[in-house]
């Protein structure tokens, strides 16, 4: 072997693109060879130097709501003229969860991932100019009702004004292909969204973070509602607002 | 009101395609460096990508996603060759001579320092077509010699000659930085 061909392939070594025999050959080639010695020496430094450092980019996220809304969406459901939730409370949401006849979704984890970057990108849309509400108001008692008839189960619309997170309104919005409600709140200049779509599974789900381009979510399950809370908010706060939604929600039940 | 079909469709498409979106948005940025430009090719790639779903058996998505890619980039080459004021450097020029000189392999392993990635980008930037595209397809998007191949529509030896020429001139753009800042 000469030393131009070991040049061109002590690459292919390092990438073990080799088969047995060749790979023999150039080694064989380098074992006598003390120039293409050093240069598969210093090949293989500079590939661990490289593997070593980030020369990833990140698609943008705009980038990723620009290739999203090219593609087909499903068409919004009508309102239905079934009767719809009044207030909310668990037993409200688990007959009228039967009575719609809801299949159960189980999420595999991949899903999970799917969704949750579902939201964070509805989330980002939520943030464009007049995207936000659909609904306006710092009153749940005209929040609440907006929601009726849109949905098959109305979120819970909950003010926590007093709990320092201002109800700002509410929305229709679309995750896994399925409309579902947001409920907007503010913290300061952060705004936070609150999706809420039903499930079969009337179990608690206790919360978790999670990051996704620089947002962080809070999930969890309960009373037959999954529930994501989305924000640019740090992770402490925003785990204050679900603590406070939960509190607010246990009270609601109770009293 | 699309059909139920087209929305299936999609549906499967994001499944299989978008978690690719910062690969092909990497090789992007690589083959045509300005971010514009990058985000407007593979908004492009996911457009014609969707169009061409309903024939894709294979090969393996990413690499497909890469075909694809490759064909906007080089439409955008070719308008930006057509382009009034174009540019000095355009990256669609074969074989273009490289910026520096390619040196003779030292016999010493001199040790490269680590850089930042900003800088080491930049060096790989200023690598000639077709070696980059070779090099991102490899050490960046980790794609195999034949998947390389098959992508660049060239034979294997091909891309395993252009490989060693771009890490070579890499390594030696690289070297010859770190003399000079020394």
């Amino acid at each position: 072997m000469t030393c131009d061909e070991a040049r061109i392939l002590l690459h292919a070594l390092l990438d073990n693109e080799l088969d047995a025999g060749h790979a023999r050959e150039v080694e064989g080639h380098i074992a006598s060879c003390p120039d293409c010695a050093a240069e598969l020496a210093a090949q293989g430094e500079m590939q661990r130097v490289l593997a070593d450092t980030n020369l990833r980019y990140t698609a943008p996220a705009s980038l990723r709501v620009r290739i999203e809304a090219s593609l087909p969406q499903a068409p919004r459901e009508q309102p239905t003229r079934r009767a719809v939730l009044r207030g909310f409370a668990m037993g409200s949401a688990v007959s009228a969860l039967a009575a719609s006849g809801v299949v159960a979704v189980v999420l595999r984890q991949d899903d999970q991932q799917r969704i949750l970057s579902e939201v964070v990108s509805a989330h980002l849309r939520s943030l464009q100019a007049g995207h936000l509400t659909d609904v306006v108001s710092t009153d749940q008692h005209t929040v609440k009702p907006w929601f009726n008839g849109k949905l098959d189960v109305a979120p819970p619309v909950i003010d926590l004004t007093a709990q320092g997170f201002t109800l700002v309104g509410g929305r229709l919005d679309y995750i896994d292909a399925r409309a579902i409600g947001a409920v907007v709140y503010r913290r300061r200049q952060h705004v936070i969204n609150l999706f809420v779509s039903q499930t079969s599974s009337a179990e608690y789900r206790a919360p978790r973070t999670e990051t996704m381009q620089g947002f962080n979510c809070r999930r969890w399950g309960n009373r037959g509602l999954n529930f994501w809370a989305v924000s640019d908010l740090g992770a402490d706060e925003l785990a204050e607002f679900v603590d406070k939604f939960e509190a607010a929600m246990k009270a609601n039940v109770e009293g | 009101m699309p059909a139920t079909d087209d929305v299936q469709k999609a549906q499967r498409f994001r499944e299989a395609a978008l978690p690719y979106l910062d690969d092909v948005y990497t090789l992007a940025r690589y083959l045509l460096r300005d971010p514009s430009d990058a985000e407007d090719a593979v908004q492009e790639c996911y457009l014609r990508a969707l169009k061409h779903f309903d024939s894709y058996r294979g090969p393996a998505m990413k690499p497909w996603l890469f075909a694809i890619l490759r064909n906007v980039c080089n439409a955008e080459y070719a308008r930006r060759a057509h382009r009034p004021s174009a540019t000095e450097d355009t990256p669609g020029a074969v074989e273009q001579t490289p910026l520096w000189q390619e040196t003779e392999a030292s016999p010493e392993t001199e040790v490269l320092r680590n850089r930042d990635a900003g800088a080491i980008r930049k060096l790989i930037d200023a690598l000639a077509e077709p070696f980059k595209e070779t090099f991102v397809l490899r050490e960046i998007n980790n794609l195999s010699y034949r998947e390389i191949a098959e992508v660049v529509g060239a034979p294997v030896g091909t891309v395993m000659s252009r490989l060693a020429r771009a890490r070579a001139m890499l390594r030696a753009a690289w070297t010859a930085e770190e003399e000079h800042s020394r």
